[in-house]
């Protein structure tokens, strides 16, 4: 199925997820287009996570249709590893590979997947950690790192794979609040290139000033979408209001 | 206790050598099931877990010893009763003592190994994944370099017992340390000198080979922070 739209980057059509006899995700629909930053919001349990991890397949959708790039990912026979090379993803826990060091971490994909020369690799790994202020730090190790030093090397990890895509899962929610601000200043920055983003997040200041849409999850369902604008600061539906009081 | 070792030693010494020849033998294969049979029950496929389920069960539920018979005389039995030759085929007792200790000790490795590949958090192969990495190759370059420290300590151990069940071998007529120490025994009367040298022979083996998985542990673990 081929999107007649080519800005639109991602399709979503009546996806729904179940884990067992609980439905997580049960009846999603929408579109994400190229540059967009999209963030989503939401209580815990409604399903944010989930959705964000069925957009690289780290999750199998129960039914529905996901197209990314015109490729339809919830189809059998569909070559996910070439997929997901143009899919980022950002992890609440970092997941850096504590068995290498941050130069590595970096290389390691570019260099199996045969994306770049040893040279090439480094150099373009170089920049990454450079774009996020933590070149000092090629050679150690993860367990020697701070938890904003860990999850900008690991932004700067996705980033190497030259992605036209990244997700983020809660990637600010394991920091201390201090270190907070580093990593969400590199996700400024990232929108500013005109990076196509989907976060899923908790932090409101920031979905207020750096989305372009909003869209709020309950229950399995998107409650209510659009701009910062519309969802944040005049939210219409009553969930939706009821959760921005308790957050804000 | 001089004269035994003066007259016996050299035969104790060499059946010591068949000791550690079975125990390397068994060993070396003992690693491969437990590896082949460890992975076999992570990966995510029903018939693969089932298959390392039933194979770690069945062994770690009989005991060597019958396990040991059950190879050097119950299979081929089994075989030439098959094939109707009648005794045409049979195993050395350096064959079977090989396969039981390959057998018995795999279970128990592929157990560590699965346990070890466990302990990586499942988070270091979802992000391998999201990058594009094939499963095999997050495996090899991500989860088992991490899990491999881990299962060091006891797969060690695991060494340790597997070198020391050899003993059990000596029912099937392999002619290891504690057949020979049997004969020693029967031809001088002296029990306690015998099983006392034997013992300590044992143990000079054991702390040799501790001490050399030690150095192997420490160089593992070096350069390596967690």
């Amino acid at each position: 199925m081929e999107s007649t739209d080519k800005n639109v980057k991602i399709k979503v059509e009546k996806l729904r997820k179940c884990f067992g006899d609980l439905e997580v995700l049960k009846d999603i629909s929408t579109e994400i287009h190229e540059g967009e930053v999209v963030v989503i919001l939401g209580p815990s349990g409604s399903g944010k996570s989930t959705f964000l991890r069925c957009l690289n397949r780290l999750e199998d959708a129960t039914a529905g249709e996901i197209i990314v790039d015109g490729v339809n990912i919830t189809a059998k026979k569909v070559n996910m590893n070439k997929v997901r090379e143009n899919i980022g993803m950002v992890f609440q826990h970092f997941n850096l590979f504590n068995n290498m060091n941050v130069l590595d971490n970096l290389m390691l994909a570019p260099l199996e997947l045969k994306k770049a020369e040893k040279k090439e690799a480094e150099e373009r790994a170089k920049a990454m950690l450079k774009r996020v202020d933590l070149l000092e730090k090629a050679d150690s190790y993860p367990s020697q790192l701070s938890g904003g030093q860990k999850q900008r090397v690991a932004i700067a990890r996705a980033l190497c794979m030259q992605p036209d895509i990244m997700l983020f899962d809660e990637p600010t929610s394991a920091l201390d609040p201090e270190m907070v601000g580093e990593v969400l200043a590199v996700m400024k920055q990232l929108a500013a290139d005109g990076m196509t983003m989907i976060i899923v997040t908790h932090e409101i200041g920031f979905a207020r000033e750096v989305a372009d849409r909003v869209i709020f999850m309950d229950g399995g369902y998107i409650v209510e979408e659009g701009t910062p604008q519309e969802v944040i600061l005049n939210p219409k539906e009553p969930r939706t209001i009821s959760f921005l009081n308790k957050v804000l | 206790m001089v004269k035994i070792i003066s007259v016996y030693g050299e035969m104790l010494l060499f059946a010591m050598g068949r000791t550690l020849l079975l125990a390397f033998l068994g060993l070396f294969f003992a690693c491969i099931l437990g590896m082949i049979f460890g992975l076999l029950s992570v990966v995510k496929n029903k018939a693969c877990n089932i298959i390392s389920n039933i194979f770690v069960f069945v062994i770690r539920g009989v005991p060597m010893i019958v396990l040991a018979f059950f190879i050097y005389f119950g299979i081929p039995y089994l075989i030439n009763t098959i094939m109707g030759v009648g005794g045409g085929f049979t195993l050395s007792a350096l064959q079977a003592g090989t396969v039981c200790l390959a057998l018995n000790c795999g279970a128990y490795m592929a157990e560590i190994i699965r346990a070890g590949i466990q302990s990586v958090d499942i988070g270091q192969m979802e992000a391998g994944r999201s990058l594009g990495l094939p499963y095999w190759k997050t495996m090899r370059k991500i989860i088992l370099p991490q899990a491999i420290r881990t299962m060091i300590p006891s797969i060690i151990n695991q060494f340790i017992i597997t070198v020391k069940d050899t003993s059990i071998l000596s029912v099937i007529g392999f002619p290891e340390l504690v057949l020979a120490a049997k004969q020693v025994q029967a031809n001088t009367f002296k029990a306690f000198e015998t099983w006392a040298i034997v013992g300590i022979m044992y143990l000079i083996v054991i702390t040799i080979l501790s001490y050399v998985a030690k150095l192997v542990e420490r160089r593992m673990n070096r350069g390596i922070n967690r």
